[in-house]
């Protein structure tokens, strides 16, 4: 579903900073991938390469069989079929919940009235929070805020979706909430990318696991393998350190 | 919306509170008593009796007789009255209200008598018209000055080097320079050329007023532009990930999440700059448009009445001003509780 073949990323500020070098992977429909590292180790900037949110320097990502950094590429066509989850929510303030879950249907998807909002009622109750349709953003916990910005992604019929550490910003009361949506979601069959520290959740739901540092892939393979053997003194180190 | 206020700086003192008040009101009959007092020293005459016909007045109508003839008949016509008087050259037509005139049919009349004298229909003064003028043309520009600068601000933040140089450009040079040279190159320059060029294709030129709406547009545009880019620029950076990651274009993006986020903290430096603009109109007598501080000039030149006349048209730019602020005040209330 998504190839990612030698991507290399450089940021120059405020300091040379090489994000990424020579990634390549492959990630196939229905499978949890969960991408885990020490921060600064560029696995953010892997994510985000994903929906062209950043351009890799090198190398070529394709979605569905569609060059994503090749400018005649319509990116906002291959952004909808993408849901993303932020680690600060970026819900839209001036918006109701049920407006953040709609807006989006209806300038991309240009679904009429009653459809979308018959959609967002329907996963808004699946996440949970359907009867905070009518608050603001502002009047919602952090979890609640993090689970409408998951049903929000989730109205647009994605194919994948991508999590940004959705866990990261909240407070550790709220943050099973939130996994539980995401669990739901990897049972029925969804294709996620997720950058987390939840190692939980990684040994639970995911797939496969990816572990990143100083802008390389390091070590991946099944959470069973990972958790259990890892191979790099790298990925020993991290473990042992975290757990 | 709660307002917080800190404890730092309050009188906590009642009495030192009450004091203080007291001195204020003191301050203020102090300035304006010792205004006064001056102009009594310099023997200044205050005729305000004579401001009300500034904003309404009823002309006096007084009708001559113009040539010799005889009063052929008076016809009633609801409380009026029509006088027809026959002279040499055939009959003439006087409509006139009743009671205004000591005419009986059958009297004659020659050059110099007077028909009928009477108070004719309340008019707009002068002071009413000047503030009509400076209200619509403030308003105007208003509209063209926010439409302008929401276009100016989105291009200035745009990648696309036509739009944001444009922007910039248009933005540096037109805060560069006085706003009462641009009025006069709008209108003396670009508004002899237009004329001209309108003339040679038998087009009637435009009226003065649009080249002084026109100068004033683009002037305060380049200030909102600067205001709206601000006001984009402070939105998190997180928004536009969220809406442009569900893949809404560009121009969705910025008007359908930033622009309504932006509109909140933009609002009061906004209302700064068009209360500038609705004292900035005044220059516009400069280019012989009758606003608010060229009618006030007009009305000295002919009543003398300097001190009056000057100090009430300050007091009404403030009324224009003042409203206008509390006007934003009431929308920025609005659009905190949203």
């Amino acid at each position: 579903m998504i190839e990612i073949n030698n991507i290399y990323k450089t940021y120059y500020v405020p300091h040379e900073v090489r994000a990424l070098v020579d990634v390549s992977n492959s990630i196939k429909a229905g499978e949890v991938v969960v991408v885990i590292g020490p921060s600064g180790s560029g696995k953010s900037t892997f994510l985000r390469c994903l929906n062209r949110l950043e351009t890799a320097d090198h190398g070529q990502i394709l979605v569905d069989g569609v060059d994503i950094f090749d400018p005649k590429t319509d990116i906002n066509k291959v952004r909808a079929e993408m849901g993303m989850v932020f680690q600060s929510f970026n819900l839209f303030p001036h918006q109701t919940i049920l407006g953040n879950v709609c807006l989006a249907q209806k300038l991309v998807r240009k679904r009429g009235k009653k459809e979308r909002e018959e959609k967002a009622m329907m996963i808004l109750e699946k996440v949970g929070i359907a009867e905070k349709a009518l608050a603001h953003p502002s009047n919602l916990s952090g979890g609640q805020q993090q689970r409408v910005a998951i049903a929000r992604a989730l109205a647009m019929d994605p194919k994948i979706m991508l999590f940004d550490e959705p866990t990261s910003a909240l407070d550790p009361e709220m943050i099973g909430e939130v996994l539980d949506v995401m669990k739901a979601l990897a049972k029925e069959g969804m294709t996620m990318v997720c950058v987390t520290h939840e190692m939980g959740f990684a040994r639970e739901v995911g797939d496969r696991v990816i572990f990143m540092d100083e802008g390389r892939i390091v070590e991946e393979g099944t959470p069973e393998h990972f958790f259990t053997a890892p191979t790099h003194a790298r990925t020993k180190l991290f473990l042992k350190q975290i757990l | 919306m709660e307002q917080k206020k800190s404890n730092i700086s309050r009188l906590s003192n009642p009495t030192a509170h009450a004091v203080s008040v007291a001195g204020f009101i003191a301050l203020m009959f102090l300035v304006i008593g010792s205004v006064y007092y001056a102009t009594v020293a310099v023997e200044y005459q205050w005729r305000w009796f004579k401001i009300p016909q500034y904003f309404m007045y009823q002309p006096s109508i007084t009708l001559y007789v113009e040539a010799d003839g005889e009063i052929a008949s008076l016809n009633p016509n609801k409380d009026k009255v029509e006088i027809v008087i026959q002279g040499e050259e055939g009959e003439k037509k006087f409509l006139v209200p009743a009671g205004s005139f000591h005419w009986d049919e059958g009297d004659s009349v020659s050059p110099g008598d007077i028909i009928a004298q009477y108070k004719g229909e309340w008019k707009p003064g002068l002071l009413a018209i000047g503030l009509w003028v400076t209200l619509k043309i403030s308003f105007i520009s208003t509209i063209f000055g926010i439409l302008l600068g929401i276009i100016g601000g989105v291009a200035r933040v745009s990648d696309t080097p036509i739009l944001k140089w444009t922007a910039i450009t248009y933005v540096e040079v037109i805060r560069g320079s006085p706003l009462l040279v641009q009025i006069m190159i709008f209108y003396f320059v670009l508004g002899t050329t237009m004329n001209k060029i309108l003339m040679m294709n038998g087009i009637p030129k435009i009226n003065p007023e649009w080249y002084g709406i026109m100068a004033l547009s683009i002037f305060t545009g380049a200030y909102v532009v600067e205001i709206v880019r601000a006001g984009i620029e402070a939105i998190h950076p997180g928004q536009v990930e969220a809406a442009r990651s569900a893949g809404m274009s560009y121009f969705q993006c910025m008007f359908h999440i930033i622009l309504p986020q932006a509109l909140k903290t933009i609002l009061p430096p906004l209302a700064g700059q068009f209360i500038n603009l609705i004292k900035d109109s005044s220059l516009l007598g400069m280019i012989s448009i009758r606003e608010l501080t060229k009618a006030t000039r007009e009305g000295i030149t002919t009543s003398l009445q300097t001190f009056e006349l000057w100090i009430l048209c300050a007091i009404l730019y403030l009324l224009m001003t003042f409203t206008l602020s509390m006007f934003v005040q009431y929308l920025e209330r609005r659009t905190a509780q949203k």
